[in-house]
């Protein structure tokens, strides 16, 4: 049917892809493997399901306060989404309906700030954490990301698809600006909020760094922060610390495979 | 007069909805960043700290660890980010072909390990690569390697365990950006450069890669911050070791502000050397960006 040549490349494209899924796969394979395995046995690279599951699940429940950590991970990324999303939904509206000389100006300057890198500024906010006596608190974690720029950003490129109709006839209808806002606007933009939630969600779950500096006790741990406090001992066992791995993924991944479309719309949405 | 009066009242709406994302913005990012300019030149210990002019500056061209951390940093932008990008290309590219079967399966799969949280897929790579590991067993049994690879005991092994899990974790990330601008390219072009004979290499080198211009530079630009900020991985992989061979420059903040006695001021300095790397970096990428095209 088509030349030979044609057919290499047609196996190499297959090769390529089955190579590239395996090498992704892979690891979650492994996590699976070794929350069964003992840790001698996840050393050692054992790669067949092993016994020592309920073992590992039950030395993880007590080695860690599990519930607490689950508490203390969905509070923090549930009130950190909740409100960063208000506060940079807002910004990201104001921005594109109500434009001004000077306000284009404020938000180029945000766009600037876009890529100032955490590290520059989680000693100076430590800092004021500590004066505040805040350090060990949720609103220490919760706080410094609510107004976020890169969620503003996403809101306003969003907005420009919001019909500017809906708003004239709401003003018609004389509901004030706040609540254009909150019965027009939001209800419309659903699906945009949908997807900034998910991005948010697991940014929040996931973050690592400023937890570990401002968290120090352990029942304030989120459970990223205590799974990898796991490895820290001198001899970890491995077996315990993929079952807080297959914890610390989860959320995420399920809120993957119920949302796909929205999941990747969601990384997208601030370049189209 | 009723003009005057809607102006104004769109100007105060106009502050209003963006003043409470201002306010933090100005309390958690612009008021921080002009603090630690103002720290970069303060020396001492712990929160007790004086002036020290440049003394600070002085201090990193002579600090061994820092020039390792910079290096370091530098090597793992310079090899891991363009690995990443290509791969992401080259399976992007495989991807846009809707007579590929199994398409949207392969790409969930590629895609998925972004979607792991940099903690639990670190604690992973790190239980893999042991000496015993189930990588070297694989690659043992395989016969590519004769003996196992110390892949965290060595400088040289533990840098490429953290390229490779760097690109494991992002290199889904960016192909989804690839895959999603590929699709808006206009089918037709190819159907003329395949008509008029021009071979597969030349159709992704000469149309698909000039027509992802942008976003590919969007992509660099944000894999360069991220790989210049590397803090995760190497903490939890391999703990910055061994011998500081992996030690990036956000560790050695973190170390030098909250793992020993605190130097804040010269942390300080040195969160600047990333500030000033990612403008430096963004601004020539933008304008090679922007040259090649004329």
């Amino acid at each position: 049917m088509s030349n030979p040549l044609a057919l290499l490349g047609r196996a190499a494209q297959y090769a390529l892809l089955t190579l590239a899924a395996f090498v992704s796969i892979f690891p979650f394979f492994w996590m699976l493997i070794g929350a069964t395995n003992t840790s001698a046995d996840v050393t050692k690279g054992k790669a067949s399901f092993g016994t020592a599951l309920f073992d590992n699940i039950g030395k993880f429940f007590t080695t860690l306060d599990v519930p607490r950590l689950l508490f203390n991970s969905f509070f923090i990324a549930g009130i950190g989404t909740a409100l960063t999303l208000v506060i940079s939904s807002l910004a990201g509206y104001g921005f594109e309906i109500f434009r001004s000389r000077f306000r284009e100006k404020v938000f180029a300057g945000l766009l600037l700030m876009l890529s100032v890198p955490f590290a520059a500024l989680m000693i100076p906010l430590f800092i004021m954490m500590a004066n505040l006596k805040l350090i060990n608190t949720y609103q220490a974690i919760i706080l410094p990301s609510v107004a976020s720029i890169f969620i503003i950003f996403y809101f306003r490129q969003a907005t420009k698809a919001f019909p500017h109709e809906l708003r004239d006839a709401a003003k018609i209808d004389g509901l004030k600006e706040w609540q254009i806002f909150l019965f027009v606007y939001m209800p419309v933009m659903r699906s945009t909020y949908a997807a900034a939630t998910i991005i948010v969600f697991m940014a929040n779950w996931n973050n690592y760094l400023w937890p570990l500096i401002v968290l120090q006790t352990n029942e304030m741990k989120t459970l990223t922060l205590a799974t990898a406090s796991l490895i820290s001992a001198y001899v970890p066992d491995w077996g315990v610390v993929m079952v807080g791995a297959i914890f610390a993924t989860l959320p995420t991944l399920i809120i993957f495979f119920l949302l796909q479309r929205r999941f990747v719309e969601g990384m997208l949405g601030a370049v189209k | 007069m009723a003009q005057s009066q809607l102006a104004r009242s769109e100007q105060i709406n106009g502050w209003a909805f963006i003043l409470p994302a201002l306010a933090l913005l100005g309390i958690f990012m612009v008021y921080p960043i002009l603090w630690s300019l103002w720290m970069s030149f303060q020396t001492g210990r712990g929160m007790v700290m004086s002036f020290g002019g440049f003394t600070n500056i002085v201090r990193l061209t002579q600090d061994p660890v820092f020039i390792r951390a910079l290096t370091n940093t530098l090597t793992f932008l310079a090899i891991q980010v363009p690995i990443m990008l290509v791969l992401a290309l080259l399976f992007a590219n495989a991807l846009n072909d809707s007579k590929l079967w199994g398409r949207s399966w392969f790409r969930t799969a590629i895609f998925l390990p972004c979607v792991t949280s940099l903690v639990a897929y670190s604690v992973v790579f790190r239980s893999m690569f042991g000496a015993e590991g189930i990588i070297n067993q694989m690659l043992l049994s395989l016969h590519l390697i004769a003996s196992p690879i110390p892949w965290l005991a060595d400088p040289f092994w533990a840098k490429v365990v953290i390229v490779a899990s760097i690109t494991w974790r992002w290199t889904g990330y960016n192909m989804i950006f690839y895959l999603a601008a590929m699709q808006n390219i206009d089918r037709s072009i190819y159907e003329a450069a395949k008509i008029d004979g021009v071979p597969a290499w030349a159709r992704f080198w000469y149309l698909t890669v000039p027509m992802l211009k942008p976003v590919i530079l969007f992509t660099t630009v944000i894999s360069t911050i991220g790989t210049l900020q590397l803090f995760d991985e190497p903490n939890l992989i391999t703990l910055g070791g061994p011998s500081d061979s992996t030690l990036t420059l956000s560790l050695y903040i973190y170390n030098l502000s909250f793992k020993f006695m605190p130097s804040f001021g010269y942390a300080a300095t040195v969160s600047y050397v990333i500030v000033l790397l990612v403008g430096i970096l963004s601004v020539i990428q933008f304008f090679l960006a922007r040259d090649r095209r004329a």
